[in-house]
């Protein structure tokens, strides 16, 4: 694959095939041309974050209880109408039941709810915001959400050295599109709160596009030959924080999760820990 | 370090990277050939980002024997700089000192994971210059009140819950993230990213990322606050100049209180090297600010390669769910033969 692609002929015939397979979506209106950093590369900077339920669950999906009755109306699902190009998630039929047994422990399974890292892409669309810092050499994204981290290489490809929860990022531009390919994920994140998951094999392409000052395209195609049947794809906007003082603040959430993870251990355990 | 043992396969190939050997014969030619004061004689202009100010870029490291306060006794006590032969006694005093491969039992790590650094090439004693007796100004009453005070109350629940561990056993923060960033002898690197009006700081431990905006804002307001502070940035000349307040309680350093207001200066000194220096001030801790700097290198040619690992330290805690269990299994056995519980043992910080 990597060799494949290092020959200009047939990697420029792949952007030209994935540059008209995607061009009907953005056809609307005049392209719009991003500002520019000093070595000609569209400008990322700035704090974005995703406005859609994709977190709660990728696929289309109506409003719902919460995990908790106890949170009431304020912890339940809002609908929505899905990020998944096609709608459905193509699990393979093992891969499925594991994502029904997961949704239905979620409350004790879900990374998220013990503040575990989120992984690529649920990073993007969790109800937080981001910030993009771009060098030449190196981007780095920095996520509100647990001080996750992601630090994309441009000036050179490496092969991930080892597995980690937010995998091994390489990136390279294609015109104005900023693309992130990642591997190197372990088994451990999920994509959403509805239990959808993923193996080992996860192999995650970003695509960050300028699509207006204050609005980015973004769309990550996935790929788990262990998980699903076939390749699928997401895709949602990202909006920027034009507050004045917007800025990234600390959600440091250990804190919040030691309860859940510790509290049946504690040497006086709270009522609902005995 | 500790006894939790951060699972992290990342950091085992951070550890398993270390070239201990070509580490100890780079930096200890280093030290030996950079003669004590004459080394600030020469400014070195830094590179420019496209935004024309200086270039902090890269990774770094941190790993150094220099200890924090002056020895009180022994090599290097009352003098500013070691001589080469005190130097030489002193790092050899130390490595058995906190040689990990000689301690039994749990609770520790070998030395194969450590990465002690060595003495920073001007053989200073100490990372504290100010004041001069290169020691940390003594403790305000109400401060001395205050550390008795909690420490009274945490005697004897050690091991109650998450709460009355340290921070670095929970992961919620590490003495090498900071800030401010105090070596430690492990994960001590740090990657430095500019673009326009802001500097970011990935710290390995912890995957803390300071985000410093240069561009003129003000702090975030008093009812904010963060575990890792609130840092706000500018320039002066060559050095990069940060502002952190708005702390928490959980981020005690060096007993400081929340309203700690931290300076730090970062500035690069040669092609593979940054000198890193901050100032304490806590007028309800220390009877008067104190300053300390140490250098950080970049690893290349240390480590064989300059990429970060992550660090996931929370993902992975066993240590403090079995320190926790393991308090509780002590307990239910001494009940059941009607003695005291057995006294746990903290970790070992060696």
């Amino acid at each position: 694959m990597k060799n494949v692609l290092r020959n200009p002929v047939i990697a420029g015939a792949i952007g030209a095939c994935f540059f008209l397979a995607t061009t009907p979506a953005r056809s609307q209106g005049p392209a719009y041309k991003a500002p520019r950093t000093t070595d000609g590369k569209p400008v990322l900077n700035g704090i974005w974050q995703a406005m859609s339920t994709a977190n709660w669950d990728l696929q289309p999906h109506s409003a719902t209880a919460g995990m908790l009755w106890q949170a009431g109306a304020a912890g339940a699902e809002p609908a929505g109408m899905g990020v998944v190009e096609g709608s459905e998630i193509p699990y393979l039929p093992a891969a499925l039941a594991k994502k029904s047994a997961n949704f239905a422990n979620r409350l004790a399974l879900d990374p998220e709810t013990k503040c575990y890292l989120p992984g690529i892409p649920r990073a993007v669309y969790m109800p937080f915001p981001f910030q993009i810092v771009q060098s030449a050499k190196q981007i780095m994204i920095s996520y509100e959400y647990a001080g996750a981290v992601q630090l994309i290489y441009i000036d050179r490809t490496k092969l991930s050295p080892v597995d980690s929860w937010m995998g091994w990022s390489n990136g390279h531009w294609e015109g104005d599109t900023l693309v992130v390919d990642v591997t190197g994920f372990n088994e451990d994140s999920w994509f959403d709160r509805a239990g959808d998951f993923h193996s080992n094999k996860l192999h995650v392409v970003e695509r960050f596009t300028p699509r207006s000052p204050d609005t980015l395209m973004f769309e990550a195609t996935v790929e788990d030959p262990l998980t699903f049947s076939r390749p699928w794809k997401i895709n949602m906007p990202l909006y920027r924080h034009v507050e004045k003082d917007a800025r990234l603040l600390e959600f440091k959430c250990v804190p919040f999760s030691e309860e859940l993870l510790y509290g049946s251990l504690r040497k006086k355990p709270a009522n609902n820990q005995k | 370090m500790r006894n939790h043992f951060a699972f992290s396969l990342a950091s085992i190939a951070a550890a398993c990277s270390l070239s201990l050997p070509a580490a100890a014969q780079a930096q200890s030619g280093t030290a030996k050939k950079v003669p004590a004061a004459k080394t600030a004689a020469k400014p070195w202009t830094p590179p420019r980002t496209p935004d024309g100010k200086p270039d902090l870029q890269g990774v770094w490291n941190s790993a150094t024997l220099t200890p924090l306060q002056r020895p009180a006794n022994g090599p290097g006590a009352g003098k500013e700089f070691f001589t080469p032969e005190e130097a030489a006694q002193f790092t050899k005093q130390e490595l058995a000192r906190v040689n990990g491969d000689k301690l039994d039992g749990v609770g520790n790590y070998n030395e194969f994971w450590r990465d002690r650094g060595q003495l920073a090439p001007d053989l200073r004693t100490s990372m504290i210059f100010d004041p001069p007796d290169g020691r940390i100004p003594p403790l305000t009453p109400q401060a001395q009140k205050r550390i008795a005070e909690k420490r009274a109350a945490a005697r004897g629940h050690d091991f109650d819950g998450p709460e009355n561990r340290s921070v670095e056993e929970r992961c919620i923060s590490h003495r090498n993230a900071g800030p401010p960033m105090i070596p430690t002898n492990y994960n001590s690197n740090y990657q430095i990213v500019q673009s326009a009006g802001v500097v970011t700081l990935l710290s390995e431990e912890i995957h803390d990322v300071r985000i410093i905006p240069t561009d003129g804002r003000k702090h975030a307001p008093a009812s904010v606050r963060m575990v890792n502070g609130d840092s706000i940035g500018h320039w002066e000349g060559n050095t990069l100049v940060v502002e952190t307040t708005n702390f928490t309680d959980l981020t005690s350093y060096e007993n400081t209180t929340p309203n700690l207001v931290l300076i730090e200066r970062f500035t690069r000194t040669g092609p593979n090297s940054l000198m890193y220096e901050w100032t304490v001030s806590d007028p309800e801790t220390f009877t008067k600010p104190w300053s300390a700097r140490y250098p950080m290198f970049k690893p290349e040619g240390v480590h064989g390669d300059d990429v970060i690992f992550e660090y996931a330290c929370h993902e992975g805690n066993y240590g403090l769910l079995d320190s926790l269990s393991g308090a509780r299994a002590g307990e239910k056995a001494a009940a059941g033969k009607g003695g005291p519980p057995p006294a746990a043992r903290a970790p070992r910080e060696n």
